[in-house]
């Protein structure tokens, strides 16, 4: 139970290693995803707009390491 | 059949470099699993875990094929976005100084440290296999992921687990040259330009997913990599100055 947990673990962990970085991201691919196939938007509108979500979200996450570096 | 190197080159790299990141951190403990216990474990665990990988593998991949074209690129490149930016986040960090390098030789001594205080139990060889098989099979899940994720929406799995096998072949030939870690390897270089590409990969993959044409199809794919570099590198001039004086090395 322990080693299958532990499996489980590294499984996350091979996609997520800050928390917010990930659900940011995993939250924009789905507003996309509705974008696209709900709203009816272009999906190449939608790909760029993941595209420019995607650098906000690491923009993001970088700034918050360099208060954290700051302190 | 004609291949297409424009769209073969980026998969086999991406998966040469990318394994051999993955590569490397394995090879450092079943060195130092075979140095300080005995090349018997070390072998026998690195073996099990290529089976118990290769058994992933042919499980996996044809159950890929059944996954309608459009909903894998979607899934793969969403996983790609996840994987690659925690990549590149890392490795921009890395650069400009804010984390430690992940330092091989530190790992190395770590691992022989932790391996010798084992070396008088009874359990000592099983500990050292079981050490062996579980850093060649979590490094390996990796590179499996790897593999199925930059060759499997294009039919190329073929060429990016030839990128992988390379990558394993080039740094068992050197480790076993050398004799000991492999530090010297630009680790964080590589893990920046393969954090780039998976990130990239992904959105162009996440985007066809959708339905979306690309302009100038495979080429956006170096237009969302430039696009990505120049955040990232403006990103690394930005942060270095916040460098730390002293830092802990650690993974």
């Amino acid at each position: 139970m322990k080693a299958l947990r532990k499996a489980l673990d590294e499984l996350v962990h091979l996609f997520v290693d800050d928390g917010s970085l990930a659900a940011f991201t995993v939250v924009l691919i789905v507003l996309v995803l509705g974008a696209v196939k709900v709203v009816d938007v272009p999906p190449l509108y939608g790909a760029l707009a993941l595209l420019v979500g995607v650098l906000a979200i690491l923009a993001e996450s970088l700034s918050r390491a360099a208060k954290g570096a700051r302190k | 059949m004609m291949i297409d190197a424009a769209a073969v080159l980026p998969v086999m790299l991406a998966a040469f470099l990318a394994s051999t990141v993955e590569v490397v951190e394995a090879f450092t403990i079943v060195l130092a699993v075979g140095l300080t216990q005995g090349w018997r474990p070390a072998l026998v665990g690195a073996f099990l875990a290529l089976v118990a990988l290769a058994a992933i593998v042919v499980v996996l991949a044809p159950l890929l094929a059944f996954i309608p074209l459009a909903a894998l690129q979607f899934a793969i490149g969403a996983l790609l976005i996840l994987f690659g930016l925690r990549w590149l986040r890392k490795a921009i960090l890395r650069a400009a100084g804010l984390l430690p390098l992940h330092d091989e030789a530190r790992a190395f001594a770590k691992q022989t440290d932790a391996l010798k205080h084992r070396a008088h139990s009874q359990r000592a060889g099983m500990l050292a296999g079981f050490t062996s098989f579980n850093a060649v099979l979590l490094e390996g899940v990796e590179v499996v992921f790897i593999v199925l994720a930059v060759g499997a929406t294009r039919g190329m799995t073929l060429y990016a687990a030839a990128g992988a096998a390379a990558a394993v072949v080039l740094v068992t030939i050197v480790g076993l040259a050398v004799h000991r870690p492999l530090a010297k390897i630009p680790e964080n270089a590589l893990k920046f330009v393969v954090g780039l590409m998976l990130t990239a990969f992904g959105v162009f993959w996440v985007g066809e997913g959708l339905g979306a044409e690309w302009p100038g199809g495979d080429l956006s794919l170096v237009g969302i990599l430039v696009v990505l570099i120049a955040l990232s590198a403006a990103a690394v001039q930005r942060l270095r100055p916040l460098r730390r004086a002293s830092l802990k090395v650690v993974k």
